[in-house]
């Protein structure tokens, strides 16, 4: 019963602390993006608009919801929630903080410390697709079928871009198991510079691309391109079901910035001060911090580029990302194959 | 690692479609029902739509998916392998370079007949030279 009890504290706290992220970076989002171009952006809405999020959240319960005459119901209704659900599971296993102990048990701050972490990521992030492609197909309209096969293409492409990239993060910590690639970069290396993965830069710059392809953000954001193919996937959606699938763009965003920080900046990892009671509060501190850094890099980034051009993004996928990030892989097995075993020929 | 560990997913999936479903009634209640034959045709810029969406698509897209199939499933070859990189020695990493460039090689082929190229207009392609007895056979 209590392995039961502490399940359901591990899931109710993921739900809830994805929930007040996205209201918060909805929020983050809209007010750096009205910085960097000179404007006030939302300030009604609570202190400084920090509420507004909030707001549009509840006004979407009282927006009417419509079904067009030619939908596909079933998948129609199907796929806001699975496009929640992939994104919302996740961040399951990602550790947030370094281990606590509370009355003498140690407990991993992470929703469950799977040995097949990495594995499990990318699958559920090919499960995303088909939240794509199922509102896209049972839309039964032009715009919604057009962006979701141009998705489908873009999310495959770069998945398989994005996959390839993390086999050198395996193949240094020799664990799938999200908690293991932390802690194997904890120390520091030569003494001063921190050990983390980013060490592994093409795979770290492979990696943040394709998160932003996976998660449809500017200036991959060809899927919802407004001037082109009206709203896209999700042109037919309204009310409720339309705030399922901005709630599950930006959980994805938060996702993508949060792996990034676990798998080549560390996690956790950081320099720890103070007495035991307040020193558990560091790790989580440090993978905060390092997580909104990213956040606001993405924010940046789609404040600064143009959208790409669909050809040049497939061929940017499969004719550099992907080569690229075989090549290293290559060059990564070899040179921890000299460091482990020596050289092939001693 | 036990079936043990799943339990938190399982009742975060069980959560997380409470919630969806549970708002979607909620908002349901709330929100005002007025359709009408023009709020619920699909959309298309105002006018009425005169063609089914579901049309003819590029080539391509299925191109893009079943070299993405290839790829996925040799990623999935490099887990397992990256995983316990330290059994396996030399002979593990020659192995797996000899299959990376097999399919880097599926890869210069479908780049040389152009399945990674979009919106190219006059695509080289390479035809099949029919040889002239061969038409001659056939139409007699």
């Amino acid at each position: 019963m209590s392995i039961f009890i502490e399940a359901a504290i591990r899931a109710v706290f993921v739900f809830g602390f994805l929930l007040v992220t996205v209201i918060l970076l909805v929020w983050v989002e809209r007010k750096f993006v009205s910085d960097l171009q000179n404007r006030v952006g939302p300030d009604r809405a609570g202190p400084w608009g920090i509420l507004q999020t909030l707001a549009d959240g509840m006004k979407s319960f009282f927006k009417e919801s419509i079904r067009p005459t030619n939908v596909e119901v079933a998948l129609f209704v199907a796929a806001p929630i699975i496009a929640l659900m992939t994104a919302l599971l996740i961040f399951m296993v990602v550790p947030i903080g370094a281990p606590v102990e509370i009355n003498g048990t140690e407990y991993a701050l992470v929703g469950a410390d799977l040995n097949v972490g990495l594995l499990y990521v990318l699958a559920l992030s090919s499960m995303a697709v088909y939240a794509i492609v199922f509102a896209g197909w049972a839309s039964g309209s032009k715009y919604p079928l057009l962006g979701s096969v141009r998705a489908s293409a873009q999310m495959i492409s770069y998945e398989a871009a994005m996959g390839l990239s993390l086999v050198p993060v395996v193949l240094f910590a020799g664990s799938t198991s999200i908690t293991t690639i932390v802690e194997q970069q904890q120390g520091t290396f030569l003494g001063v510079f921190p050990a983390w993965n980013i060490v592994l830069l093409p795979s770290f710059v492979i990696f943040l691309i394709s998160g932003f392809a996976e998660t449809n953000r500017a200036p991959f954001d060809l899927v919802e391109a407004e001037q082109e193919i009206v709203g896209g996937y999700h042109t037919e959606y309204s009310g409720f079901q339309f705030a399922l699938f901005f709630l599950a763009e930006y959980i994805a965003v938060f996702n993508i910035s949060a792996l990034t920080a676990v798998l080549f900046l560390g996690g956790w990892s950081g320099p720890v001060f103070g007495p035991a009671w307040i020193a558990w509060v560091w790790p989580i501190g440090w993978f905060l911090l390092k997580t909104w850094a990213i956040v606001l890099f993405f924010v940046w980034v789609r404040a600064s580029l143009p959208r790409m051009r669909y050809d040049h993004l497939m061929s940017f996928g499969w004719k550099k990302l992907i080569p690229v990030s075989l090549a290293w892989i290559i060059l990564v097995a070899i040179a921890i194959g000299i460091r482990d075993f020596g050289l092939p020929w001693s | 690692m036990e079936l043990v560990d799943y339990l938190p997913i399982a009742l975060l999936t069980l959560l997380g479609i409470a919630f969806a479903g549970v708002s979607l009634v909620l908002a349901r209640v709330l929100a005002p029902s007025n359709p009408t034959p023009e709020k619920l045709a699909p959309y298309e810029c105002g006018i009425v739509p005169l063609q089914e969406p579901v049309q003819r698509f590029p080539v391509k897209f299925y191109l893009v998916a079943m070299l993405f199939v290839i790829f996925d499933v040799e990623i999935i070859f490099l887990f397992l392998w990256a995983v316990r990189m330290d059994q396996f020695g030399w002979a593990g990493i020659a192995t797996v370079v000899a299959f990376m460039l097999m399919l880097i090689e599926t890869l210069a082929y479908a780049w040389k007949r152009g399945a990674l190229d979009w919106n190219v207009s006059h695509r080289t392609r390479t035809r099949r030279v029919v040889a002239p007895e061969a038409t001659i056979e056939k139409a007699a």
